[in-house]
């Protein structure tokens, strides 16, 4: 036993003595300065936490506003800046503006880029113009375009260094995610599970901008960098043709699996986690098959692509549950055994735990009541049918069918959680969940698919659970046990990312405007302060010239700016527009700012 | 090509220049094959005293909540970015209505990025316009509620016929 561990230290050392040139030991080492937010999701385990404690529960109450910032943007505003030393990185939607603040010069803009596109990408972004942030590394700032460019900019002085177009958006392909830095390489995802795009996630040399590899969602298993035996899904290998064998002819080709959601990295396991979204179309009925691998957690290789162990949450999706949200990557005990985790809060309404180095599931629960599609998911590893969900027939838009109305689904479409990010804290080991709290009624309808035009197929009407009148939910969660530890009401889906403090504050955004700050242990609301528009951006903290600032940007939009803008339903007779049937409209407008708070000197 | 004959030839019947004021009457006082004509012949919705609406509404509301949804909100009434159709219907006539839907529109200037790509050449936007707009004319004068339509017309024969021709063999 010990000479093994004492070899797998060695060569965990030796990979690092080896990567000393790599950008990731930088960025890791950069990433633990908790005065410093220096990648889109905090740091490589995504867990939007910081070591800073200035602001503390006790004293939350007191913050104010100390500076702000007009993006000069209008649109959604999803993603956050990121802050390296004295210089603050802020990003737009469409069109994609850069500014780099000088925090120290009173937040002068000492550059800002704006890159020339097509504004035709526009109309083929299906859940507003948004977009998640730039990252950093090797002395560049990364900014993935709506037009699906990634360009590389000088950090200093916002030159382009070099400029690679990652997809076609006249085939309905654009970017909507922020890139991730991992070792010599920079990854990027791709939108267009809308459009019938076959998507992939790709590397990108770090300082060429020459691409390394390109592993895609579904497809032979030299384009989905899978290998036959030792790729395996619930520790069995997935075999040979995995994902071709569970499509109809070619369809795997306009089939969606994209990756538009988060990237997590964990340095010493080398494995990079993200979910691929909804196979194309939403018509089930015309995409018989598993359709592997949509709907799919990822872990891979960095260096070459090669995807070590895999697991789809929603075989064959009836509902457009995406499974790209964030893997939070943490490490926690379960029966007394530490465990290396993985937690993922999907669309589908269920948060799963599972180990990170081996993609064994080990708790999947529903993480809203209201979840009814599955009565949950096969947890007998000598079933069959081991680790799918078993499905309702009555939620079922499969069994519905075609032209048929299948009614009463929760979560809807836009899921129990969608792309804004959890946080998690080491200290309460406790995950901090935005969630929504809305169900549909889906009709599924045959659809053609013309290469650049919309390949839906699915009517959706949304409404909140019956008998209820709010549209989300914050929790706490506890994911050892799969239990909701705490939940506030909101009166609109939380579409804002959350983040954590060791001061013992958890902060979020409300589609109202409002920049909320709650007790980690309790939830008892310690602040509240409406900021200029509807956040659904992410919250970020940092430190500079010795004070804690909080900082969110404003400007509502994304897919809750459509779904929730008018209201979901008429309102009832006497309630007047209250509660499920509220309007965002009647609080909020476009807006594109970020506030910053901190305590008052 | 089918698809842009069919869009063109039903813009040159239609009367140019005309602008249509909301005192325009959407009362239909006649039907052909289960799609109802206001007396200018402009395709108009019909709901009888017990809520039964034309098929034309009806899947207007299946058709919109698919593809115009998306930018538009639900039942016409605009999202953060993108206009309340149940109102742009008051002010526009039938065949600007098809012009905006066929060719798309384009607003890009230092206030505003608002894009609307052209349907024209998308069978499954395409082959509903008629549809489209009697379901959103239907919302502009308060015909249909924020609702499925609950009681509907069957699917009239020519219809199907034409949808099939129009959507392709498959």
């Amino acid at each position: 036993m010990r000479k093994v561990l004492s070899a797998a230290c060695l060569g965990a050392m030796a990979t690092f003595a080896v990567g000393a040139a790599y950008a990731n030991e930088e960025l890791n080492k950069m990433a633990q300065n908790p005065k410093d937010w220096v990648m889109p999701a905090g740091d490589y385990a995504n867990t939007r936490y910081s070591k800073l404690n200035q602001i503390t529960a006790a004293n939350v109450g007191k913050i104010q506003v100390a500076w702000t910032f007009s993006t000069g943007v209008l649109r959604g505003h999803e993603g956050g800046p990121l802050i390296i030393g004295n210089m603050m990185y802020v990003h737009t939607p469409f069109p994609n503006k850069v500014y780099a603040l000088d925090l120290s010069q009173e937040n002068k803009i000492v550059w800002k880029y704006e890159p020339k596109q097509d504004p035709n990408v526009i109309p083929v972004m299906c859940c507003d113009t948004v977009n998640r942030g730039v990252a950093y590394g090797d002395g560049k700032i990364f900014l993935h375009q709506a037009d699906t460019t990634l360009v590389a900019l000088d950090a200093k002085t916002g030159q382009v260094a070099w400029s690679v177009k990652n997809g076609d958006p006249g085939k309905g392909a654009t970017g909507t995610s922020a890139p991730l830095v991992v070792k010599d390489k920079v990854l990027v995802g791709i939108s267009g599970g809308e459009f019938g795009v076959q998507c992939h996630v790709t590397a990108y040399d770090l300082k060429t901008g020459k691409q390394a590899w390109r592993a895609f969602s579904e497809g032979p298993d030299d384009q989905i960098l899978v290998d036959p035996v030792s790729t395996t899904e619930h520790g069995k290998p997935v075999g040979k043709d995995s994902s071709i064998k569970t499509w109809q002819g070619d369809q795997w080709k306009i089939g969606g699996g994209c990756t538009w959601g988060w990237l997590s990295y964990d340095p010493s396991l080398n494995l990079v986690y993200y979910g691929s979204g909804n196979p194309s179309t939403w018509n089930p009925k015309q995409r018989p098959g598993d359709n592997k691998w949509s709907m799919t957690v990822f872990a891979r290789n960095p260096d070459d692509g090669k995807a070590k162990w895999v697991y789809q949450m929603t075989p064959h999706d009836e509902w457009d549950y995406d499974g790209v949200n964030e893997m939070i990557l943490s490490d926690q005990q379960i029966n007394g055994t530490e465990r290396k985790l993985l937690t993922h809060f999907d669309r589908n309404g269920l948060a799963y735990t599972m180990d990170r180095s081996t993609g064994e599931l080990l708790v999947a629960e529903k993480y809203d009541p209201k979840v009814n599609w599955t009565s949950g998911v096969d947890m007998n590893k000598s079933s069959p049918t081991y680790g799918r969900p078993k499905v309702l027939d009555q939620y079922s838009t499969e069994k519905g069918g075609e032209d048929k109305n299948t009614k009463g689904i929760c979560p809807a479409a836009l899921g129990t959680k969608d792309e804004q990010p959890a946080a998690y804290s080491p200290d309460t080991q406790l995950f901090y969940v935005p969630t929504n709290h809305v169900c549909m009624d889906y009709e599924p309808f045959k659809v053609s698919y013309t290469a650049g035009q919309p390949y839906v197929g699915a009517t959706l009407s949304m409404y909140p659970p019956q008998g209820e009148s709010h549209m989300g939910n914050f929790i706490a969660w506890d994911g050892k046990t799969g239990k909701i530890v705490w939940s506030n009401k909101e009166q609109f889906s939380v579409w804002s990312g959350a983040l954590a403090t060791a001061g013992g504050v958890v902060f979020y955004g409300t589609l109202e405007g409002y920049l909320k700050a709650v007790d980690a242990k309790t939830g008892k609301e310690l602040y509240k302060f409406k900021t200029p528009s509807g956040i659904i951006g992410n919250v970020t903290t940092y430190e500079n010239g010795g004070r804690q600032y909080i900082a969110v940007l404003s400007g509502v939009g994304g897919w809750a700016g459509i779904g929730l803008a008018a209201g979901l339903t008429e309102p009832t007779e006497g309630l007047g527009a209250v509660g499920g049937y509220a309007a965002l409209s009647n609080y909020t407008a476009l807006g594109g700012t970020l506030t910053v708070f901190a305590l008052p000197q | 090509m089918r698809i842009i004959w069919l869009v063109a030839a039903t813009l040159i019947l239609v009367a140019p220049g005309k602008v249509a004021l909301a005192a325009d009457d959407p009362k239909a006082v006649k039907s052909e094959d289960g799609k109802y004509l206001d007396k200018e012949g402009n395709p108009t919705f019909n709901v009888a005293a017990d809520g039964t609406v034309d098929w034309y509404t009806y899947s207007g509301f299946r058709r919109y909540h698919s593809e115009c949804h998306v930018c538009h909100g639900p039942d016409g009434m605009g999202s953060t970015y993108a206009p309340a159709l149940k109102d742009s219907v008051k002010t526009m006539n039938y065949g600007d209505f098809l012009g905006v839907v066929a060719s798309g529109r384009k607003n890009v200037n230092t206030a505003q990025e608002s894009v609307m790509p052209a349907f024209g050449d998308n069978p499954n936007v395409a082959c509903y316009m008629d549809d489209l707009y009697v379901y959103l004319r239907a919302r502009a004068y308060d015909a249909v509620g924020r609702v499925r339509p609950p009681k509907r017309e069957e699917k009239p024969e020519a219809y199907a016929e034409a949808e099939k021709a129009c959507m392709g063999a498959k």
